[in-house]
């Protein structure tokens, strides 16, 4: 019993992991005040240009392959950062632009890579007899870490007051639009490290759609765990293990297979409604989703 | 550089600016098509070839506005009170859902069935636009609740053709039988276009202009719009606003939905076939129209063209259908990112 609890936990860690790297990437750039709806088409194009790099030659350097998803992703984000911090345009629907830009551009781009085999995947560890990726402990880790960055540090303390009161920041010489900017790049690399994730360990190949409405919900969990990093990883593991039931019930229940598929995203709309109801919309960060613009209120 | 603010944006300044963003939307997309190893102009040439080079591409191009206009109609008069409804894609399925249910199992005499049909799917359309409406009440953004809605619809869909409503006599496939004959909607000559859901969007995209710019209604929307502050103060109910414009743009995605089955593939079948992403794309229809619904009837065709083109360039150059995403997504990001340049003059140096 012990142990299929143990290899649930296992499992949903596994599948939860790029929902939590995505989220903690939202949560860096929302805390700074700056909604990116786009980590689907971030992820997308992480996921394609690791396994690009990765499946260049048998022995292709792998570090090299997640540092390429991480700047595949900064750099999709940069253009969320121009036109929304730059340019002030809406940043709902820049994120949306951005996330048809990466699906779409991942897809063309990615066309010739679909159903090559990996041969120099990233290997899991082993932990008392189970397996788990590096990706997981790394997003683990990173948890705690920007936790504490956020919270502790000076340079955290920036972030969050540029995304709480953009205006006291900027008249006590916070540059405001740079740590946006800053923020969003780094917010777009986490999430290409989530992409890079399914390809290089989880998957270990690249198809279209891979990403299969994941950054959505990676998106929408940052308001469910309240813009907390370690909060997010229980918001991961849950949503993570959901898929897990998803991947076991299949086939052997008497439910309809697309009930499980819908089911993620029913849960997500349930678990807005009771943020919503119980009033968390309050713990975002005040200025978020605003263009900050010197001397306007 | 600084953006210094226009007391009274000229429409010339936005139509100037609109195009400003669309030529470099097409750049940027020729950027990427290097990348992809293709040569910009011979995509650009192939698509432009296809899709008005003769009468078989003009027809495709029409059967592709029906819905564009439908749908980008009802999102142009959202867009004015800001709910940003991004579900119109689960909208027309479940539009098509309903529709599809009542041409199969309600027995209704001939001429009356089509007009059930249409009935039916805006009933559908707009029910599954309710939700988020409703959703907003308790402060989640539409934005994210639509697109789940969207991802439901799809499941609900293949549940249906898959389960209850699979065909008898399909076979291995997943689809519903066909419809009665009295169901099918007529077409124009040779070509897809069902004109009778075209003319519905005409006639949406014009009458939304009216209730837009003339009726009480529209002002109370677009004040919403503008100035939830002012509308509130004025007593205007903003949560009545949306509640509407949610009903108006959710049915005409279903009416969309209704026309894509029983104008074209007179059953209910797979998701990805019924709709080619023409609840995005809409999107940038109503955009591209800045939120006014008679100016659809120019942008519809124009995305229209896109989509065609996507075909286009998927049998003639192999390239996948996902092209289509990229044009739409370059091309928002365009437009919403010179918006600043229509109600702001730039000034270089420093102040």
């Amino acid at each position: 019993m012990d142990n299929v609890l143990t290899e649930a936990l296992m499992r949903a860690l596994a599948v939860g992991t790029p929902l939590l790297l995505a989220c903690l990437g939202a949560i860096l750039n929302e805390r700074a005040g700056v909604v990116n709806l786009g980590a689907e088409g971030l992820m997308a194009v992480g996921a394609l240009a690791a396994f690009a790099v990765a499946a260049s030659s048998p022995d292709a350097n792998l570090w090299l392959a997640v540092g390429a998803s991480m700047l595949a992703g900064a750099a999709l984000a940069l253009l969320h950062a121009a036109a929304t911090i730059t340019l002030r345009a809406n940043q709902f629907v820049s994120g949306l632009a951005l996330a048809l830009i990466g699906t779409g551009a991942a897809g063309l781009l990615g066309k010739r890579f679909e159903g090559l085999p990996l041969f120099n995947k990233v290997a899991d560890l082993s932990l008392g007899g189970f397996t788990i990726s590096p990706f997981t402990v790394a997003a683990l880790l990173l948890a705690g870490a920007m936790a504490f960055w956020l919270g502790a540090t000076r340079p955290g303390l920036a972030l969050r007051s540029v995304g709480e009161n953009p205006a006291a920041a900027d008249v006590l010489g916070v540059n405001v639009g740079l740590i946006r900017v800053l923020a969003v790049l780094g917010g777009g690399a986490l999430a290409g490290l989530a992409g890079a994730f399914l390809s290089l360990s989880y998957r270990s190949s690249w198809a279209d759609n891979m990403t299969a409405g994941q950054g959505w919900i990676a998106v929408a969990l940052v308001i469910f765990v309240g813009w907390r990093p370690l909060r997010a990883i229980a918001g991961a593991l849950f949503f993570g293990f959901l898929y897990y039931l998803q991947f076991r019930l299949q086939g052997n229940s008497p439910v309809p297979t697309e009930v499980f598929s819908a089911m993620p995203f029913v849960l997500v709309l349930v678990v807005l409604a009771l943020a919503g109801v119980r009033g968390q919309a309050g713990n975002a960060p005040a200025a978020l989703g605003r263009a900050y613009v010197r001397g306007e209120r | 550089m600084r953006f210094v603010p226009l007391n009274a944006p000229s429409p010339v300044r936005s139509a100037l600016v609109t195009l400003a963003a669309l030529t470099a939307a097409l750049l940027i997309c020729a950027v990427i098509f290097t990348l992809a190893g293709q040569s910009p102009a011979e995509v650009y040439g192939t698509m432009l070839r296809g899709t008005l080079g003769d009468s078989t591409g003009l027809g495709e191009v029409g059967r592709r506005t029906i819905p564009l206009l439908l749908i980008g109609a009802g999102l142009a008069l959202a867009l004015r009170a800001q709910f940003f409804n991004i579900g119109a894609e689960g909208q027309l399925l479940l539009g098509a859902v309903f529709a599809a249910g009542t041409a199969l199992f309600v027995p209704l005499p001939g001429p009356v069935l089509p007009v059930a049909v249409f009935v039916a799917g805006f009933v559908g359309g707009a029910l599954w636009a309710l939700i988020a409406a409703a959703l907003r009440r308790v402060n989640v953004n539409e934005i994210l609740s639509t697109l789940m809605l969207n991802y439901v619809a799809v499941a609900l869909v293949t549940y249906l053709i898959a389960g209850p409503w699979k065909g008898r006599d399909v076979r291995g496939y997943i689809y519903t039988d066909t419809f009665p004959v009295s169901a099918n909607l007529p077409t124009l000559g040779g070509s897809q276009v069902h004109w009778p859901t075209l003319l519905l969007g005409v006639a949406a995209a014009l009458g939304l202009q009216w209730v837009l710019s003339r009726s009480t209604f529209g002002y109370a929307l677009r004040v919403v719009g503008e100035n939830p502050g002012a509308a509130r103060y004025a007593g205007l109910s903003g949560g009545r606003v949306t509640l509407l414009v949610a009903l108006i743009t959710g049915g005409a995605a279903g009416l969309a939905g209704a026309g894509e089955v029983a104008g074209i593939h007179h059953r209910l079948l797979e998701a990805g076939q019924i709709s080619l992403g023409y609840g995005f794309t809409a999107v940038i229809v109503a955009w591209l129209a800045r939120g006014n619904p008679a100016l659809c009837l120019i942008t519809a065709p124009l995305m229209g063209v896109i989509l065609a083109g996507g075909d286009i360039l998927k049998i003639d150059l192999n390239l996948p259908f996902r092209v289509v995403d990229v044009f739409s997504g370059v091309i928002l990001l365009c437009l919403i990112a010179s918006e600043v340049f229509i109600r702001h003059r730039v000034q270089w140096g420093r102040q």
